[in-house]
């Protein structure tokens, strides 16, 4: 399907405040003045936005510890994001979670999440409370290549099946948990979906560092889901650019191998090659666009620096609802 | 002696171990890194670099790289340690715990008891554990007090490069389960570590400073950030009898009651949440059996009934300080 200009431009801007901020975080970790663990999401851009330009504030996703790209495609406030990991009282979860605990329930995004495997059974009890409120909400689990070998997971999947709940378990395949091969961690060759498949639910794969086939893959997933078919699986390949947390030396990887998948897998240059090639849109649309959001980025570094830290205080508040 | 990192000590002696005992195995997620990589096996070599050079040395069928699967883990190193292994599993934060639960609790902790005393289970969960990396809500927790509930498992946790490698030494060789609480904040920690073999028993404690004022209880990390409270408070001639505790199961009831004796006052500092706490219990024994020695209320000096906190500042809050342990003695000697 052809998509409208706007769509491809939103999408591109998308996809680039993911990038933007996520090498700004690499560059800004390094002066020390970032605290705790930091997963980033260059290279996964395609996924989170090609799945989420589908959903609307009634859908749900759950992220992972890597959740700064599923949170921005999911709608949530980029300076708020970055106050956060800077650990400040104006961040999206008032500097209590950070990196690995960005949410915003009232858009739909359940969380990032530090424990592996945590995500996929809450996506499940969202599932059913989506169909049970009976206005085709999806839940999406989004779950790593580690991820998938947790009891949890399966459960959820076997769950899920069972009560033909409107989940979609998103298995981002990028080859590697922490420091760990997919095909050593994964019995079935590294092969994600069909052990989805096994569970009783349709699956699908793609190449998850092309936005236009992971987009209107997730079109037919999403449609499927919505019309009550039950659960389905969703296994997309994509790369990781950075290591595991920032500091990993990454020794596991090959030689030239982080060249070679920035200058062949990368999604944003991809996505320009294709719609310049194309003429569907100009280069000077995505050169604007790519000043625009450094501009928003630079804003977002220079807020949160400046934003004042959470009080001592604050250590107490928030543990319960009324105690 | 040789100076060396907590993480160091910690890794040679699962050389030595397991070169002493076949039966040894080590399982752990990333454990080996590497496996399946282009880097190749030992590409990293552990997350935090304890067990680095074990795959070389041991083979892939002793020091076994795991999937992210943490109630498989300690599940098989449940059934290996009743299949006559001496397995070593490791968790890389003790948060973790709580996705296998069942296998520690239910399962390891219970089947000697279950058996009729006829078997035993000699399995070693490490696991990293503490605040003080800004690592937030999910990977900071200490959780040694919630395993010391439970009977049937031995908790041991370290505070010293040399602590550590007696402790570890002694809980691989013992015949029971053992949850091994390695403070993460300390991994690169040195000091002074003899390379030979020796074991550190457990539910005995370890007299880090001696003084007549008041007694100061606590383990693990916070037993440094205790010891430089009690040497400010020795420049005002205040003298602290400070106690690590090394092991909470057993705990050295002994120690405690005998230091609150001479001292009449109780300082405990530990790092969970107050309810149902190490802390909690520690006081309830010393009101218990030593109601009369005591000369103040028992300070207990704790995190807050919350999370863990993210940010730095609030972190700084939630953790026992060298300032509110100061502050705690003072309260007692102030008392009356
Ligand atoms: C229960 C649990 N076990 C282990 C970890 C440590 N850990 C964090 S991320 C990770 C690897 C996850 O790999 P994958 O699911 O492929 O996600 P990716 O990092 O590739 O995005 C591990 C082992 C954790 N956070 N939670
Ligand atoms: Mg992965």
């Amino acid at each position: 399907m052809q998509l409208s200009r706007e769509l491809m431009l939103r999408a591109y801007r998308q996809m680039k405040v993911i990038r933007e901020f996520e090498e700004r975080l690499h560059a800004e970790i390094q002066t020390g003045e970032i605290a705790g663990f930091t997963h980033l999401y260059s290279g996964q851009e395609a996924v989170a936005v090609g799945v989420c330009e589908h959903l609307t504030h009634d859908d749900y996703i759950i992220s992972t510890h890597r959740g700064h790209g599923h949170c921005i495609a999911k709608g949530c406030d980029v300076k708020g994001m970055m106050q956060e990991i800077y650990g400040r009282a104006g961040g999206l979860c008032k500097g209590k979670g950070g990196s690995m605990h960005i949410a915003d329930v009232d858009k739909g995004m359940l969380g990032a999440n530090g424990i592996v495997g945590a995500g996929a059974p809450i996506a499940v009890g969202a599932g059913i409370s989506a169909k049970l409120d009976g206005k085709g909400g999806v839940s999406i689990a989004f779950s790593g290549d580690g991820a998938c070998n947790q009891g949890t997971t399966f459960e959820a999947m076997n769950m899920a099946v069972v009560l033909k709940a409107p989940v979609i378990f998103l298995f981002e395949n990028n080859h590697y948990s922490e420091h760990t091969g997919v095909d050593y961690a994964v019995g079935t060759a590294g092969d994600i979906a069909s052990r989805a498949e096994a569970f009783g639910m349709k699956v699908w794969r793609g190449n998850g560092c092309d936005f236009f086939e992971t987009f209107e893959l997730m079109r037919e997933v999403i449609e499927y889901c919505r019309a009550g078919n039950g659960p389905a699986a969703v296994e997309l390949d994509t790369e990781r650019f950075f290591g595991h947390f920032e500091g990993d030396p990454q020794r596991y990887r090959g030689k030239g191998e982080l060249d070679r998948i920035r200058e062949e897998r990368d999604c944003l240059t991809n996505f320009r090659a294709k719609v310049t090639g194309a003429k569907l849109l100009e280069a000077a649309d995505l050169d604007a666009l790519d000043a625009e959001v450094l501009t928003l980025i630079d804003e977002a570094v220079a807020e949160a620096r400046a934003a004042p830290r959470p009080s001592a205080d604050n250590v107490l508040t928030d543990v319960y609802v009324n105690y | 002696m040789a100076t060396m990192q907590l993480r160091e000590a910690i890794n040679l002696t699962l050389h030595q171990e397991m070169e002493r005992d076949p039966n040894v195995i080590c399982l752990g997620e990333d454990l080996v890194g590497g496996m399946g990589t282009a880097g190749g096996p030992e590409a990293i070599g552990g997350i935090w670099k304890t067990t680095a050079g074990l795959y070389a040395k041991f083979g892939a069928d002793r020091v076994i790289d795991t999937p992210i699967s943490e109630s498989a883990i300690i599940g098989a190193a449940a059934g290996a340690a009743l299949a006559g292994k001496r397995p070593v599993a490791e968790l890389m934060f003790a948060d973790f715990i709580g996705v296998c639960l069942d296998q520690i609790w239910n399962q390891m902790a219970k089947f000697r008891y279950m058996f009729g005393g006829k078997t035993t289970c000699p399995a070693v969960i490490r696991v990293a554990y503490g605040a003080g990396r800004n690592a937030g809500p999910q990977h900071s927790q200490a959780a040694y007090a919630m395993m010391t509930a439970i009977p049937g498992l031995k908790v041991v946790i370290p505070s010293t490069p040399a602590e550590a490698k007696g402790l570890l030494a002694s809980a691989i060789r013992d015949d029971d389960p053992v949850l091994f609480f390695e403070p993460k904040a300390l991994y690169a920690t040195r000091g002074e570590v003899p390379e030979e073999e020796y074991l550190i028993p457990f539910g005995h404690a370890r007299s880090v400073r001696e003084g007549e004022h008041a007694t100061i209880v606590t383990c693990g990390q916070l037993v440094g950030t205790a010891e430089k409270a009690a040497d400010t408070l020795a420049k005002e001639g205040i003298g602290c009898d400070l106690l690590d505790l090394r092991t909470t199961s057993p705990l050295d009831e002994e120690a405690i009651l005998d230091s609150v004796e001479t001292t009449g006052r109780l300082i405990v500092v530990d790092e969970n949440p107050p309810r149902c706490g190490l802390a909690a219990d520690i006081a309830g024994l010393v009101a218990n059996k030593a109601f009369a020695a005591l000369r103040a209320p028992i300070q207990l000096v704790t995190p807050p009934h919350t999370p863990v906190p993210f940010a730095p500042e609030l972190e700084q809050a939630y953790m026992p300080s060298t300032a509110k342990i100061e502050a705690a003695v003072r309260a007692a000697l102030n008392y009356r």
